[in-house]
């Protein structure tokens, strides 16, 4: 576990750096807020396009930026030393760790902002749409962290990234944009538990997926 | 010392219908120098990379053995060491972040002072503190082969080390291989036939191929 954690300082080490991931999603996040407050001018849209719309700018946010870990490893040719290094059991952990404290971070960004400049982002039930967001981080991170060891190997990683993360990621975020309407009306916990129990059920699948599947992803 | 055995068994390899060797086989337990040889594009890196772990055999049996039994392949990585020239350091960071950053991600107890003395040995001790995008390629080797060997692995496979390596540098490579001989067994894929005149036992590749 330590090794992983070393590999995890290693990446944040290089990503302060160069900052290839950081840079991508921050300005990805501004954009597309801008956009999105440019686009709807003066006129009020619902709270429950404006929960959607948040998860649509965590899903771009997240395409934009979590290939990287394995990405640049792989287009450095740096994945040799890693593989002569580490196990893929640390190799795995260490990765997953630098992209959840990504997804949190940038996603911490993006909540701030749309509390900021969205007056119809209104959560009734803050508890629950804080769990749905912690949740959907952790489902976020673990997913997209597998789905970059996969393309890593892939020569056409670009654009490949969030065609496949598409239809991986889309239960998690169809249950995020329930349980987000579901905390702006007010519900309760126990209103939404059939979809809490989709998220955790859907980080536990990944987690079991990715530590199975990575030993033969990791290896030619 | 820990007692150390590679045994490989009828390994073959093959990428299509292309046969690149067939049926290598061998016990390597006594320390010493062991070459792999043949022309280029013959296979001989694919060989030591399989024998890494960095690649997987097409048919045959690979054993790493410690104290007479076989290690998963999940902690190959610390039995061996492994330099070339196609294996990039991370060039964002000095040699001694390098150094330190292996160490610690191989989880094993850093030997500072082995990797200062390596780092004179190879003249880049004035330069240990500068990043390694602003090395030469020479430079790049030397820290290559150090990064291979300051873990002191019983097992370290060099493919090509005098690569982009002048005079001074391949003696400084030759050094350092004859001392290791002493405890270690070291594989040495080379071209140089000078270099496979230092081996006391050479596999060669072209007589492993097979229509
Ligand atoms: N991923 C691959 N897919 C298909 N063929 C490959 C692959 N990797 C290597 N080869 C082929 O395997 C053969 C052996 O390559 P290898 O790199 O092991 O040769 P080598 O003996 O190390 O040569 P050199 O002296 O030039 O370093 C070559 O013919 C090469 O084209
Ligand atoms: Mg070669």
């Amino acid at each position: 576990m330590e090794k992983a954690f070393w590999l995890f300082k290693k990446d944040i080490a290089s990503e302060l750096r160069t900052r290839y991931a950081i840079n991508a999603q921050v300005m990805f996040i501004v954009v597309t807020i801008s956009v999105i407050l440019f686009s709807i001018g003066n006129e009020k849209i619902t709270n429950y396009l404006a929960g959607g719309l948040f998860w649509v700018v965590v899903f771009f946010t997240a395409m934009s930026g979590l290939s990287r870990a394995f990405v640049s490893e792989e287009e450095r040719g740096t994945s040799f030393t890693l593989q002569l290094i580490a196990s893929p059991s640390t190799v795995l952990g260490g990765k997953l760790l630098f992209n959840l404290i990504l997804v949190f971070s940038m996603n911490l960004i993006i909540a701030f902002l749309y509390s900021a400049l969205f007056e119809t982002f209104v959560i009734k039930n803050l508890p629950l749409f804080i769990t749905a967001f912690i949740l959907g981080n952790t489902g976020t991170g673990i997913a997209a962290t597998l789905i970059a060891a996969i393309i890593a190997k892939a020569n056409t990683k670009g654009t490949l990234y969030p065609v496949l993360s598409f239809p991986i990621l889309l239960p998690l975020f169809l249950t995020l944009v329930e349980v987000t309407k579901q905390s702006m009306d007010g519900s309760t916990f126990s209103d939404v538990s059939p979809e809490l129990a989709v998220l955790v059920c859907y980080i536990g699948i990944m987690s079991v997926a990715g530590f199975m599947l990575f030993d033969f992803i990791w290896k030619d | 010392m820990i007692n150390y055995t590679l045994k490989i068994e009828n390994l073959s390899k093959w990428f299509g219908n292309k046969i690149i060797f067939y049926k290598v086989s061998g016990e390597w337990n006594k320390p010493g120098i062991y070459g792999v040889a043949g022309p280029n594009g013959s296979g001989k890196s694919t060989l030591v990379k399989i024998v890494a772990g960095l690649n997987s055999q097409s048919a045959g049996k690979l054993e790493h053995i410690v104290d007479n039994s076989p290690v998963e392949p999940e902690l190959w990585h610390n039995l061996t060491g492994f330099a070339s020239p196609y294996i990039v350091l991370y060039d964002e960071f000095s040699a001694l972040e390098n150094i330190e950053f292996i160490f610690k991600i191989r989880g094993v107890k850093a030997n500072y002072e082995l990797a200062n003395e390596l780092l004179s040995h190879f003249s880049l001790y004035h330069r240990r503190k500068d990043p390694v995008k602003a090395y030469s390629s020479g430079m790049k080797q030397r820290l290559k082969i150090i990064a291979a060997v300051m873990h002191s692995p019983p097992l370290i496979i060099l493919d090509e080390p005098t690569a982009n390596l002048d005079n001074e540098g391949k003696d400084r490579v030759y050094e350092v291989v004859e001392k290791l001989s002493n405890d270690t067994i070291i594989f040495l894929a080379t071209n140089e036939k000078h270099e496979i005149q230092m081996c006391e036992k050479t596999i060669n590749i072209l007589e492993h191929k097979r229509d």
